[in-house]
């Protein structure tokens, strides 16, 4: 079952940066874009399985730290001409606060 | 002003993010020479943070494979205890000095190429550069320290020291080209401190020193470093300028600030194993 879990606040995050939720059954990589914009993938690179949470974050989009994948933070697609897909979790902020919508164990 | 969020992973958290992400500690070992007291800290820190392997590098130093992110912080704050700081193994920066034992020791030497190394080490640590930057110094011609295919190598002859630049021992292999022959250890550091200063402030962002010479020729970079001696003093005090403000070990910097080491922990942790899942 997934449930709403509040993961920390906006100011956590470092703009252009990511920190991890580690959830009881996957690591979540919670990102803070320039515009501060947040969003939540699996903390896993479809490619090789790199720690996104580690990449370089640009736009909307996140460049994986090990083979540099480029993955869009909003469907956790990777950009064309790569292939494959890292799941995404919703994300609300309320008061400044981060919440999560996390998959269960 | 420095931001680190434009900097790739390796040099944001100081260590190499490896195929399990994981990461690699490597501290700095002045010439390669290591003292007991300090085999014996990496070897704690290697027991106390349950580090899965530690291999010697290409470049005579120790490499700890395989720390979680978490750990990083007390895994310096445990190897700064013994001395050792960052060998900057993860950055566009000075790398490792490799040095044979040397007249010191070794029957064929005919010059101290181990103590050169060190002071050469010890004067250009912390610098970053356009690319990754390694030397080495031989003392003698036989070359056990591989300087010849460094981005600046030294090899002790009798009458003194050839300075050779712009190798790599990489992808294109590239021995190095003759700069010049001195006769002094003062020499070949105005020398090393003028041509890094030179590649620092004319080779593009990430172009190694084999391939910036390649660019400009060997005939450009003698004329500024060589022909031209008031050139010459001129880059190395530039470059001993700024050394003044790069030769802070990041490590230390991150180790005893807890604001700094914040970015090293899960911002939260839900599993009752602790455990990273990738």
């Amino acid at each position: 079952m997934s449930e709403w879990t509040e993961v920390g606040r906006i100011e956590d995050i470092p703009r252009l940066s990511a920190r991890v939720v580690r959830a009881e059954a996957v690591d979540v990589a919670v990102f803070r874009t320039a515009r501060d914009e947040i969003f939540a993938l699996r903390d896993r690179c479809p490619h090789k399985s790199g720690p996104l949470s580690q990449g370089i974050v640009h736009g909307s989009r996140v460049t994986c730290p090990l083979h540099n994948l480029v993955l869009e933070l909003t469907d956790g697609r990777a950009a064309p001409p790569d292939e494959g897909c890292t799941e995404t979790y919703p994300v609300k902020t309320e008061d400044g606060k981060i919440w999560v919508l996390l998959p269960g164990s | 002003m420095d931001d680190p969020q434009s900097r790739f992973v390796n040099e944001r958290v100081h260590a190499n993010i490896q195929k399990d992400g994981s990461f690699s500690v490597v501290p700095r070992v002045w010439g390669g020479v290591v003292k007991p007291v300090e085999l014996r800290a990496i070897a704690d820190a290697a027991e106390k943070y349950r580090v899965p392997m530690v291999k010697f590098t290409g470049g005579q130093r120790l490499d700890l494979l395989g720390v979680r992110k978490e750990d990083l912080p007390r895994v310096w704050g445990d190897l700064n205890k013994a001395g050792l700081i960052s060998g900057y193994a993860y950055g566009k920066a000075l790398r490792t000095v490799k040095t044979c034992v040397g007249m010191e020791w070794c029957r064929f030497g005919v010059q101290d190429s181990t103590s050169l190394g060190i002071k050469l080490e010890k004067l250009t640590w912390g610098s970053w550069m356009p690319h990754k930057f390694k030397m080495a110094v031989s003392g003698c011609p036989r070359n056990c320290a591989e300087a010849t295919i460094k981005d600046f190598g030294v090899v002790a002859v009798e009458s003194g020291w050839e300075l050779r630049v712009g190798g790599n021992g990489g992808v294109k292999i590239r021995p190095t080209d003759l700069l010049c022959k001195v006769k002094t250890d003062q020499e070949v550091i105005e020398y090393c401190c003028a041509f890094i200063q030179l590649y620092r402030e004319e080779a593009y962002y990430l172009e190694r020193t084999s391939t910036w010479i390649e660019r400009v020729g060997l005939a450009y970079v003698k004329r500024w470093t060589v022909e031209d001696s008031e050139n010459r003093r001129e880059l190395a005090r530039r470059f001993l300028e700024s050394q003044r403000f790069a030769q802070k070990d990041p490590w230390a910097e991150c180790a005893g600030d807890p604001e700094k080491s914040r970015e090293f922990v899960p911002i939260k942790q839900l599993n009752r194993a602790g455990y990273s899942h990738v």
